[in-house]
């Protein structure tokens, strides 16, 4: 029978109650007393030099209460990148100012250069629009393609930055000549030239924010969609608005998804703060749909070349890539580590390759920046690796199954120190590809393909084997590789007087379900009902410290803090119990929520204990302070290696080139699992996710740099219909090694593994049809893409 | 989006009279009209809304075919036409979405002639008319073009008449992120004659396609248009799909609908 | 400004309103019933779908002053008499389908409607219906599961097919 609480449960989830109900709180469900709105201003030209704003008439429209320009931050800081990378030749990266209102030039559209305050938004719109037709701003040539960016460096995003090149990072660079070598001696090369296609992540509630100020106390509050709120206090106090840390409090309270795009710090988020203090009312602010188009940061937009050099039986020998990542018009928070450390370092998958070397340089273009997006570089990875490897089987008449089982680590070879940095602890991915292979009843195949072509339709089959670094991360190691911040983790964990308990955490929920899972953990380790616990989190005047949640980090980190303050309440519980029970603490074992001493029916329950904590009559306050309240912060030592292998079966329409998914097999290892249906819900999501990168979702600037799919007009959003139902198993567990709960992570895993099983299936299912000549489509796999691949 | 005033009249009468003022504007179901509005694309005074008038409600047979009252949502259209009419009742329940099948209506659709809205090829491929607050308008003389009608400056439908054919299906390939047609083909068997009209796909907007409709005429089945070929050269290039793609799909589509109206 | 008059959620309520105040604002803005969710401005995403007169409405599509008189039923108004959740709302919970929940109430109003047409949809069925909500989270596969366990429909195989 599986569990029905704690540990390993199903438990449902807590917070859709309120979701159910339409009583769930986000940003801009909040009506505050005295509030403003706020409007920005912002480029329609992708390039140009701002030669004036005349802010008077919109000054005196009505309701008008103030108006900001770039000139207005000129003073202050900027928002920086998260992480420093070095060039090859050992260079620091080029880092422009990114301010809270572009001063000087405007550098993509929807770039905001002024800001209105009005008493209602409808004001502060007519006043914008106003203020728009008031400045001037001198258009020049934009900047959109990455190759054109690099090649001309006459036309600059940044005037400081002569070629665009942010970094030109190689990855080992020491390796770089042998890797050369093993290329050069490989009995077969196989090339790729791959797009990885630009997305626009669409968490479904746009971005908002609420500033306030008390004049009073001066202290300031952000409310904000953000995956991330100490990050965002540390930028605004530390970064940008000088505002001391202790003075600015950061809430983000239910957050409608975010996948990346949330995790970041917007100018937005600094603006309705200086405006809430010039005005001393609340300044609020959210984006409309277009808006968040045009400036929420984008994910991938890799162009890259991969190589891979092998024997004639499959055996991979070398792999070298060449790749130009786009990062917009300026560096938001962690995209210098997108297409590094979190891409970089993924490039020999979960396979045993010998020689790797990755290069890798990012662009300025006069378009919005680009960032993490679900899985965040892994996918890119993953993505070259697995389409190239597929290939590989193309040209050398090899089983794809069975050359993934030739060149995959076998579990005798773990811990594996990879040859681009990493150390695998534990995997068996020949376990994940057995149990995908039964699951998808590839036995089966060529019975189901009959059928599809009875119907009129190609049937095709795709694979991919992959793995993914995640539980982010160590700081020392990230440390030495440019990070600037530390990625640990910390919970607090108070045990009320009458022993229901408050666990403040770092990581943010925004549809991962904390609530529920978290208080299954604390439930079970401390015997008590899950009722008892409330997981706290995404304020910061609440919990004591985070780093939020994103690259799968929450349950490994943050999750691993708040176990490890769970045992010091546990701890002192012993002590206090051994006072009670007169008994030595080493005696005092405590198990099912009992504190007992060993060999005698002598015990405390849990709740006698926090209320003796809180009521110290009868207490060793010569020894222990009362109370009972813990916290622990935690910084893992290695990254956690999700990994699995996924199947995709698709039908291809040679008539219109519509490609439908028609079955989709994932059998991943997480290491075990606290909350199988939640587990199975982020793998469901990042599935979906990944197959409308392959088929669907595509951004679109044109040569002068608007944003042609700039609504749900024209950014295909997968619905309902363009997916299947998934099959998900997650058996095949291999704990981590090196968190107490021997958790990996699973947020990302689906949008990592699953992009280049639908190409693969495609391109399987064309060559099968006869279409012999397609070697390869970009994504997204388009109706016209496949249609032209096949009479091209 | 800009502030106007809001009238709904309940007689076709009384509209005509609210539209006649300056900066009036008819709102039906205002499914195109309102996000139009929102990104202040348009920005009338005075917005006159059809869906109060009873007149210009309901489907009914009657004198020429199916009267199809201007203001009457797809979702009824689908509903109430079936047994009629199944292609055109198919072809309403298949626009948008459920939601917007509640608002959005006939007239509005026609009215707008979106270039890749689902009505307008069932109107031209049922040589339907559109009767207006001022006279009778045959499909072939009502659209003009990318979002160009006949309509005149205060005039309005009110319904529409579709003969009801022998034969007919309505086949759509949706544009992936507006679900609008990329390519629609509505194919109409008539006694006297076929009828093929592709909305989607013309450069031009919704157009009949006249081989295929000679084609047809002699042998209505899918093989007898795999000889023609479309000429890509009238055809709409987007970022959805290239003209020579939307050529070959105005083939793919007809002959789909050829089938399906069997 | 001009006065308008409906119910909602079964109760009378009245506003004044500007020609251009849409549905969602008058409920969000005007009548404090934040559950209904604004997530786009091209009438695509359905996060806030209400039931007008029984019908499911994109309410960020219609202005306030056209639904004078009308009978508004928005997700506030779906759990059952005492406060707990509804068949729909509570399937929703059993099966997981919903993350974040933003999407969640349009999601629900749209499916309440498809329900109330057709009481045991296929999947097929589930899947066309809801063309005009969008989730970004959990790829539809446990919001189809919901909505047909809701209809009464054994769904435990659902996921392995």
């Amino acid at each position: 029978m599986p569990k029905d609480h704690g540990i390993g449960a199903s438990t449902k989830r807590r917070e859709d109650i309120r979701f159910l109900t339409g009583r769930g709180v986000y940003t801009d469900d909040m009506a505050l007393h005295g509030q403003t709105a706020a409007v920005f201003v912002r480029s329609n030209v992708a390039h140009g030099r701002i030669k004036s704003i005349d802010t008077a008439k919109a000054a005196a429209m009505p309701g008008v209460l103030a108006i900001f320009t770039g000139e207005d931050f000129k003073d202050v800081g900027g928002n920086p990148a998260g992480w420093l990378i070095n060039s090859r030749d050992g260079t620091p990266m080029r880092e422009p100012k990114r301010p809270v209102l572009a001063h000087g030039k405007v550098r993509h559209v929807g770039d905001a250069y002024a800001a209105v305050i009005a008493e209602t938004y409808s004001q502060a719109r007519d006043a914008a629009e106003q203020l728009a037709e008031d400045s001037v701003i001198e258009e020049l040539p934009a900047i959109v393609d990455m190759k054109a960016a690099v090649a001309d460096a006459s036309n600059r995003v940044h005037d400081e930055i002569p070629d665009n090149v942010c970094f030109d990072w190689g990855w080992i660079e020491d390796n770089r000549a042998a890797v050369d070598a093993a290329m050069k001696a490989a009995p077969h090369v196989v090339t790729l030239n791959l797009v990885n296609n630009r997305l626009i992540p669409n968490a479904m509630e746009p971005r908002a924010s609420i500033g306030e100020y008390n004049p009073g106390t001066g202290d300031y509050k952000l409310t904000t969609t953000s995956q991330n709120p100490h990050l965002t206090r540390l930028l605004v106090a530390a970064f940008v608005l000088g505002i001391p840390e202790n003075k600015l409090t950061v809430v983000a309270p239910d957050v409608g998804g975010g996948f990346g795009s949330k995790i970041y710090h917007y100018g937005e988020e600094a603006l309705v703060l200086a405006a809430a203090k010039r005005l001393g009312r609340p300044v609020r602010w959210t984006a409309e749909r277009s808006e968040s188009f045009l400036t929420d940061a984008h994910g991938r937009d890799h162009v890259t070349k991969i190589e891979l050099g092998c024997t004639k039986d499959g055996e991979i020998l070398a792999i070298r890539t060449e790749t130009l990542a786009n990062v917009g018009a300026y560096l938001s928070n962690f995209s210098t580590a997108t297409p590094t450390f979190l891409h970089g370092t993924l490039m020999s998958g979960p396979y045993k390759v010998p020689h790797v070397y990755v290069n890798v340089k990012t662009v300025f273009t006069n378009t919005a920046p680009v960032d993490a997006y679900r899985g965040a570089g892994r996918p890119e990875a993953t993505y070259s690796l697995e389409r190239v490897i597929d290939q590989m089987c193309r040209e050398l008449g090899l089983d794809p199954f069975e050359v993934r089982r030739k060149n995959l680590l076998t579990p005798d070879q773990f811990p594996y120190q990879s040859p681009v940095g990493l150390l695998y602890d534990t995997g068996n991915y020949q376990a994940t590809l057995d149990k995908a292979v039964q699951m998808a009843d590839v036995a089966g195949f060529e019975k189901r393909a009959a059928e599809s072509k009875a119907r009129g339709k190609l049937r095709g089959m795709g694979l991919s084997t992959w793995i993914e670094a995640c539980g982010i991360a160590p700081s020392n190691l990230v440390g030495i590789l440019g990070s600037r911040v530390g990625l640990f983790d910390a919970a607090t964990v108070r045990v009320n007087a009458t022993g229901n308990i408050s666990v403040m955490v770092g990581a943010h929920s925004h549809g991962q379900g904390h609530e529920t899972v978290f208080a299954q953990i604390v439930a079970e380790k401390l015997g008590i009902p899950e009722s008892s616990v409330d997981i706290v989190h995404g304020d910061t005047s609440k919990i004591p410290f985070g780093m939020g949640s994103y690259g799968s980090r929450s349950l490994a980190v943050c999750g691993t803090a708040m176990t490890k303050a769970v045992d010091k309440i546990i701890a002192k519980g012993k002590k206090i119990a051994a006072h009670m029970l007169e008994a030595s603490e080493g005696d005092i074992s405590f198990e099912d929520g009992k504190f007992s001493v060993a060999g005698t029916d002598k015990a405390k329950t849990f709740g006698e204990i926090a209320f003796s904590a809180y009521v110290p009559h009868n207490y060793p306050l010569e020894t222990l302070e009362p109370g009972l309240e813990e916290t622990a912060f935690y910084d893992p030592a290695n990254f956690t290696y999700p990994a699995g292998a996924y199947i995709c079966e698709v039908e291809v329409d040679e008539g219109t080139g519509k490609v439908d998914v028609v079955a989709f097999h994932c059998a991943d290892d997480f290491g075990n699992v606290m909350n199988p249906m939640i587990v199975e819900g982020q793998v469901h999501g990042g599935v979906g996710q990944g197959i409308g990168q392959a088929l669907m979702e595509f951004t679109t600037y044109d040569e002068t740099g608007q944003l042609l799919t700039g609504s749900y007009m024209d950014y295909p959003m997968p619905r309902a219909e363009d997916v299947p139902f998934y099959n998900v198993d997650y058996s095949c567990q291999t704990p981590c090694t090196h968190n107490p709960l021997g958790v990996k992570g699973c947020g990302e895993a689906g949008a990592i593994g699953s992009p280049p099983a639908v190409v693969n299936a495609v391109i399987d299912a064309l060559h099968r049809g006869g279409h012999t000549h397609v070697k390869h489509i970009d994504m997204p796999v388009s109706p016209s893409r496949v249609w032209s691949a096949i009479n091209g | 989006m800009h502030n106007f005033d809001f009238a709904k009249p309940s007689t076709i009468a009384d509209a005509a009279k609210a539209l006649a003022g300056d900066g009036a504007q008819a709102l039906s179901g205002g499914q195109t009209l309102i996000p139009t509005m929102k990104q202040r694309l348009a920005a009338p005074t005075v917005l006159v809304s059809l869906t109060g008038i009873a007149e210009m409600q309901g489907v009914c047979t009657g004198d020429g075919g199916l009267h199809i009252g201007a203001a009457t949502p797809h979702a009824v259209v689908a509903r109430e036409a079936r047994a009629h009419y199944p292609a055109l009742a198919a072809l309403a329940g298949g626009i948008g979405d459920p939601a917007v099948r509640s608002r959005g209506t006939i007239g509005g659709s026609v009215a707008n002639n979106d270039p890749a809205a689902c009505y307008p090829s069932a109107v031209l491929a049922s040589g339907a008319t559109v009767v207006t607050n001022k006279r009778r308008i045959a499909a072939d003389d009502y659209f003009q073009g990318l979002f160009t009608t006949a309509l005149e400056e205060g005039e309005f439908i009110t319904s529409v008449v579709f003969p009801i054919p022998q034969k007919a299906a309505y086949v759509k390939f949706i544009q992936p992120a507006s679900r609008f047609a990329l390519t629609g083909v509505f194919v109409a068997k008539y006694a006297d004659g076929i009828r093929v009209a592709v909305t989607g796909a013309g450069n031009d907007g919704v157009f009949r396609w006249s081989e295929a409709e000679a084609a047809l005429s002699a042998n209505f089945s899918a093989s007898a248009i795999s000889g023609l070929t479309v000429d890509a050269s009238g055809m709409n290039t987007d970022l959805h799909g290239s003209a020579a793609y939307r050529a070959n799909l105005v083939k793919v589509l007809t002959g789909r609908a050829v089938t399906a109206a069997g | 400004m001009t006065k308008v008059s409906m119910t909602v959620n079964g109760k009378a309520v009245s506003g004044e309103v500007e020609g251009r105040t849409l549905l969602s604002s008058f409920l969000r803005e005007g009548l404090g019933l934040t559950g209904t969710h604004v997530g786009c401005d091209t009438s695509q995403c359905g996060a806030c779908v209400v039931h007008v007169d029984g019908q499911p409405v994109k309410s960020c599509t219609v202005f306030a002053a056209d639904v004078e008189g009308a009978a508004v039923k928005t997700i506030e108004g779906m759990a059952n008499a005492d406060g707990s959740l509804g068949v729909l709302q509570q399937s929703f919970q059993d099966h997981h389908g919903l993350q974040c929940g933003f999407c969640t109430p349009g999601m629900v109003m749209s499916a309440a409607a498809l329900l109330a047409e057709n009481p045991r949809p296929t999947e097929q069925d589930v899947r066309h219906y809801l063309d005009g909500n969008i989730c970004r989270c959990t790829g539809y596969h446990n919001i189809v599961k919901s909505v047909m366990a809701a209809s009464g429909q054994d769904v435990s195989a659902l996921a392995a097919e």
